[in-house]
């Protein structure tokens, strides 16, 4: 029976190991930068936002030429990990990790952004009246309460990032174990003609995303349920 | 009244301006009174450092912003209580973690001790295991209040906090808001436009309009100053504090003794001695230039007219009388004083058609 190929399985695996550290990531950057954006008058705050919308409406092959470019020999984040003896990022796993983060980003802070604005600024009075340093409130009021915006980000994350192709293609360079994910790889089957194999993966994301979407929609009605 | 809380701010904001200068006691309720938009919520929220104004905010001594000396705590460093309008538990928390969500925090032996203490007082240890969602809005604001004091705070602070209660919540919050009263020895500030409230609770009542003070006295003083006179139009009149000095048992009436007088008042059950507060509306007093024995009206004081004021409408002047070291308001029409040729200075009984007990 032709079901997945022998190469598959490092690619799926790969494919994993990308998304959830993306996802990682993303949480980390994402959240600061969320409560920023929600709670700041800064005049650079349109700014930083349309920065971080702009994965969203450009085409994979742009972010990638350009983060190619950064990353490449010439480029001076290719050439400051150069210097520090890392070599270049573009090619390897860690490139494709940093072009993950950055194409998946509004993804991840959207979703956080609206959570603390929902949330509005009374809770965290409330938690200074209380006695609790900003940093406490943050950690123990703000995000707690932020909970349903911290899954969807999550969700949205890991399954964005699992979907990614023209970012993967132009920066990792589909090398098998090394840089190939399965969406790439579906793409090498079809070159090849391999369309059982294609078949198999691709149906496989097809229920992979359903299913994370079906997840995130029962995610999301609980705030709902909350506040009645 | 020694000076033990001073706060003098000084906020703009684009259509607004708050500007005040008050010297408070340092125990009681102080009622800040206004009207929507004359800047009390705004004031309280600078006194907890929750808006940036600049001025000073003294606390029995203790700076808590001045900006003469560069100093100002941020709100988690000020040792105060603050209950808001609106229910604010913490959702994602039980009743349990929210009382003790700023006991955990002051780090202090007897914060348990005081969460117990505001437990009794407020009647909520029976809430503890519930969930937030599961509480009435009067039982939240209650569970918010012991929340503030298990903090063990030098000053409550309290934003109209029934107004997003029915009236029958209302009803049932009020009572323990006048034990905190008479139990704490903190001061507190509470805002509130509801004159009921402002007639229950307050010790001493700071009247604003359009971000300025225009009045800052003792309630007894307040009630009987035009400027809450008018504020409050209707319900105007005067507040007085007695001790039931006699029981009319036959007719269910008790006989009250203040700084004006005597006054009878339905017997709800009273004790002789006890202490009450009474107000009388001055819709309620008219004027006499003889004691009118042959009259149903019970209560009649003997005073002079100490001024007389004009009131909302034209057709009407509030008088304010001295009976004994008290003084009473009258509201009457100017036409009754010319008739009667009532000037400041004139001797005129007071006839006051009802006497209302407050808790």
């Amino acid at each position: 029976m032709n079901t997945l190929s022998a190469e598959a399985w490092p690619a799926i695996a790969l494919t994993l190991q990308l998304a959830s550290l993306t996802t990682l990531i993303l949480l980390l950057l994402a959240t600061p930068l969320a409560w920023w954006l929600s709670q700041t008058h800064s005049p650079w705050r349109s700014v930083v936002a349309a920065a971080a919308t702009l994965p969203l409406v450009l085409p994979p092959t742009v972010l990638g030429f350009y983060l190619l470019v950064l990353l490449g020999p010439q480029g001076w984040v290719g050439q400051l990990t150069t210097a520090l003896g890392l070599g270049t990022l573009s090619f390897s796993f860690s490139g494709l990790l940093i072009g993950s983060v950055v194409f998946s980003l509004p993804f991840a802070v959207q979703p956080i952004q609206h959570a603390f604005e929902a949330m509005g600024r009374r809770p965290m009075e409330v938690a200074a009246t209380l006695r609790a340093r900003p940093l406490d409130a943050f950690i123990s009021v703000a995000l707690p309460l932020a909970r349903p915006g911290l899954l969807t980000a999550a969700v949205l994350s890991f399954a964005h990032t699992v979907g990614e192709f023209g970012v993967v293609l132009m920066l990792g360079g589909n090398i098998p174990g090394q840089t190939q994910v399965v969406s790439t790889q579906i793409y090498g089957h079809v070159e090849a003609m391999e369309y059982a194999q294609a078949h198999w993966l691709a149906a496989g994301m097809v229920v992979f995303s359903f299913l994370v979407l079906l997840a995130l929609m029962r995610l999301q009605r609980k705030p709902d349920r909350l506040q009645a | 009244m020694s000076e033990e809380m001073r706060i003098a701010l000084r906020l703009t904001r684009p259509g607004f301006e708050l500007a005040v200068d008050l010297s408070l006691p340092g125990q009681g309720v102080t009622v800040l009174f206004g009207p929507s938009g004359s800047g009390k919520t705004t004031l309280l929220r600078c006194v907890a450092g929750l808006e940036q104004a600049s001025g000073q905010v003294l606390l029995k001594g203790v700076a808590w912003q001045d900006s003469a000396q560069g100093v100002f705590l941020p709100t988690w460093r000020r040792e105060l209580g603050y209950v808001f309008q609106e229910a604010s538990l913490f959702e994602h928390l039980n009743v349990r973690q929210n009382l003790r969500f700023g006991l955990e925090r002051v780090r202090s032996a007897s914060a348990a001790r005081a969460l117990d203490a505001a437990l009794d007082l407020l009647g909520i240890g029976h809430l503890q295991d519930r969930a937030v969602a599961s509480l009435s809005g009067g039982e939240r604001q209650r569970v918010a209040m012991a929340r503030a004091l298990a903090t063990e705070p030098k000053l409550l602070l309290l934003d109209e906090p029934m107004a997003a209660l029915d009236v029958a919540r209302k009803q049932e919050v009020l009572p323990w808001l006048q034990r905190l009263r008479s139990e704490l020895q903190i001061p507190m500030l509470y805002v509130t436009h509801s004159v009921d409230e402002l007639a229950q609770l307050a010790d001493h009542v700071v009247v604003l309009r359009q971000g300025q003070v225009i009045s800052s006295a003792s309630a007894q003083a307040a009630w009987v100053q035009p400027e809450l006179a008018l504020a409050v139009g209707e319900q105007a009149g005067s507040l007085a504090s007695g001790r039931v000095c006699e029981r009319d048992s036959a007719y269910t009436l008790a006989q009250i003794e203040f700084e004006g007088g005597l006054l009878w008042v339905r017997d709800q059950g009273l004790q002789l001695g006890q202490s009450v507060r009474l107000r009388i509306l001055a819709r309620d007093v008219s004027l006499s230039v003889a004691e009118q024995d042959h009259s149903t009206i019970a209560n009649r004081l003997a005073g002079t007219i100490e001024s007389i004021h004009p009131d909302s409408h034209p057709s009407q002047a509030l008088v304010r009388v001295r009976c004994g070291s008290a003084l009473i308001l009258a509201r009457v029409t100017h036409r009754s004083l010319q008739a009667l040729s009532l000037k400041v200075g004139s001797p005129v009984w007071c006839q006051i058609k009802s006497v209302a007990l407050m808790g």
